[in-house]
Order: structure tokens, then sequence, then C-alpha cells
């Protein structure tokens, strides 16, 4: 059974696709990411899906489900590496993935991650919070 | 028709075979002056060729079935020489001709063979001329297929040609659009754009539309999933060049271009993309 590696790296998530997605596991990533967040108090999720060049209507709905459900644990999630063929059959879906946040490749994502949450980090109580 | 009739053409053709090639050969440099732009040796030599896989043809199977599978050989040797011909610019006229010179030589053999039995004269004449247009029709017929796939190549290269994505700076992408916007293009545009994001990294697109006459609610609907498409991708999307009068249609038509930054001119772009990628104080530095 195929499983998809959730890499913890310093207070953010790196989830990199490497597989076919089917149904099931983006069900068990959904499962694994959000167990993954609350445990570790992640502050950014990275999901890298360049290797990914099939989507369905599914697919897409569940990274925005995914993002979301990070967002409402309080992590900010950047999707990145998107293949131009996954881009363009995601709008004709009519899923545009509103409050996603998108960049070209891993490095641009974590300079867009760290941007987005440094401003809360450097509130000293959260920080306080996150290492007990 | 009999099988005595039948054996006709084949014989015909393989008995006369010389004399048939140099009759049709001064048949064809008559009809039109193919000299100027086919040498007398490469005539010569298709002419030959094909009397040679006719006469196969024409002993092996029905005579005037020109697509069952004895022809087979024949028509992709007829379609071979009508292709080549309409790449060296014959008119089709010219392409046909190749096949129908063939008749006169052909008849007077034919008549040769069976003087003083007209009803099989008249039976065969009519086989061979039916064999004839037959090719003919077939020859005129890849002649005008070549000619389509040719116009549809060039069309398909003004389309690529006519949306090239050229690099403005580091990390910014201008798409000048010029001419129409149609759903086929705009695919081209919106998979050539997103290709080039990917190659070169960059953040911002401009897609210029200073060249699109008109836009209508289609031609809004493209440009909007253009910019989704890029944005999915991670690179933000400017859209420039908007004049008065598409600015007034777009209101008109109620589109929202909603979150998509627009720009008069590509010049006010350019400005925009390099304070959203951090350039602008070292590109726009007031000279000294």
């Amino acid at each position: 059974m195929d499983r998809i590696p959730i890499l913890k790296l310093r207070n953010l998530l790196l989830v990199s696709i490497q597989v076919d997605m089917h149904d099931r596991l983006a069900m068990q990533l959904q499962d694994e990411l959000t167990a993954k967040i609350s445990e570790t108090g992640a502050r950014g999720v990275l999901i890298d899906i360049s290797s990914l060049d099939i989507v369905d209507s599914f697919i897409g709905r569940m990274i925005a489900n995914i993002a979301a459900m990070a967002r409402v644990l309080d992590a900010e999630t950047v999707v990145v590496g998107m293949q131009p063929a996954v881009a363009i059959t995601l709008v004709e879906l009519g899923l545009n993935l509103p409050g996603v946040r998108t960049a070209l490749n891993v490095d641009k994502g974590m300079a867009l991650l760290e941007s987005a949450t440094r401003a809360v980090e450097d509130l000293p109580d959260v920080d306080a919070r996150h290492t007990e | 028709m009999s099988a005595a009739t039948d054996a006709v053409i084949p014989r015909v053709l393989k008995t006369n075979e010389a004399t048939l090639l140099e009759e049709w050969l001064k048949e064809q440099l008559g009809a039109f002056r193919a000299a100027a732009k086919i040498s007398e040796t490469e005539l010569r030599g298709q002419s030959k060729e094909f009397l040679n896989l006719l006469q196969q043809a024409t002993q092996a199977g029905q005579v005037t079935d020109i697509r069952g599978p004895s022809f087979g050989r024949v028509r992709d040797m007829l379609g071979d020489v009508s292709r080549a011909r309409s790449l060296q610019g014959f008119s089709p006229s010219e392409t046909a001709m190749f096949v129908f010179s063939l008749k006169r030589p052909l008849f007077a053999r034919i008549r040769n063979e069976l003087s003083g039995d007209a009803d099989s004269l008249a039976t065969v004449t009519w086989s061979a001329t039916e064999l004839l247009d037959k090719l003919g029709l077939f020859t005129t017929e890849v002649y005008q297929k070549s000619r389509e796939e040719v116009i549809t190549r060039q069309q398909q290269e003004l389309l690529e040609l006519s949306t090239p994505v050229v690099k403005l700076w580091d990390g910014i992408l201008a798409l000048p659009m010029i001419g129409t916007l149609d759903s086929a293009r705009t695919q081209i545009v919106m998979e050539s754009l997103l290709q080039r994001i990917v190659e070169t990294g960059a953040d911002i697109a401009i897609i210029d539309i200073t060249g699109v006459p008109t836009v209508d609610t289609l031609t809004a609907q493209h440009l909007l999933k253009t910019v989704t498409a890029a944005r999915l991708m991670g690179a933000d999307c400017i859209i420039s060049g908007i004049r008065p009068q598409i600015a007034q249609t777009i209101v008109h038509l109620g589109v929202d271009l909603g979150a998509v930054i627009t720009k008069a001119t590509l010049a006010d772009a350019f400005r925009r993309a390099l304070e959203m990628t951090g350039q602008r104080d070292r590109v726009l530095k007031p000279r000294a």
C-alpha cells in the first residue's frame, strides 16, 4: 500500500506527492496530515505536487479541503509545483481553489510560508506555547 | 464483363510496355510543359514504375476496382506522385494529367489489339476509361488532401507564432496578444504561457491585450481562466493594454475581473511587476 510521507521541517510540514493519487490515498493523506498538524503544532504545510500529472475533480477538491482543514488548525497551506496540464484541468473543472496559496516550487513556497508565519511567530507567547 | 475482355488490358500493358511508355511520355511532355518543373528522367522513372505496377494490378484482380487490395501499390505510388507534385507547385489539372494522358496511347494499343472485333473493343475501351478516370480522380483527391494538410499546418504555425511569450526581466514574463481570441487560440496561449512559467520560474506574467480588437464574454472568460491557471501554479498575472472601448465593453457585459490586477499600459504593468518582485529600486533607479 502506497503511503505519502509527511516530513516535519522545523515548524513546517512537507508533503511530497510522488505517486499517482487515488481516492483512498487522498483520504488517508487528509487523516494523517490533520493528525500530524495537531500533534506537532506546525504553522505551515507545504504540499509539493510537481510529480502529479493527473487530477480529477475529487483530488482537486481534496486539495482544497486539506488546505481548508489546515487553516482551521492554524497552519498556512501552500501548494507548490503544479504542472500546467493539471492547472488547466482544474480550471476547466471549475476548481479555482480559492484560499489556497500557491507557489512555483518548494523554494518559493517555503519563502512564502516564512513570510506568512513570521508575523505571528514574532509574538513571544505563541513561540512559547509551541516549545512547551 | 467476360474474362476474355478482362484480360485484354493487362495483356496490352504487358506486350506494349516500351511503346506505351514512349508514347505516353511524348503525350505528357506535349500536354503540359512539365519539363520546367520536372526533369524528363524523373518523369520517365515515374511513368515506367506506374505502368509496371498498373500491369501487375490489372492482372491480379478486378480491372476497374481501384479501391481493391490488388491496387494497393498503384495507389501508394500515385499518392506519392501527387503529393510530391502538389509540393512542387503543379496545378491540379497538371497533376491529374499524369494519368489522363495515358488514355490516348492506351486506347490506340487496345484498338490495334482488337481490330475487327467492335463489340469487345467498345467494352474494353469503356473499362479502360473507367479505370483511368478513377485513377485520375484519386490523384486529384490526394493532391487536394495534401494541399489541405499544408494549409492546416500553416494555420497551426501561425497560431504558435502569433502568441510569443517573452521574458521581460528576472521573473517577469510578457504575453503580447495580437488578433482575435477564440477558444482554440486561447488554449494554445494558456498552454504556452504556463509552460514558460514552469521553464523560467517566473513569478509574474503580464498579459497585454493591446492588439486584441474586441473582447466579448467568451474572450473575457478565457482570459480569466488563464489567470486562474497561472495562479494555481503560483504565478500572478497582470492584464494590461485595456483600451477605453474594451473597458466599457467589459463593464457593460458585467464581466467581473475581480481580483485580477489590470493596468492601462504595458509600462504600468511592468512597473507594478517590478514592485511586486521587489526589484523596483534596483531597476528604476533615477539617472545620476
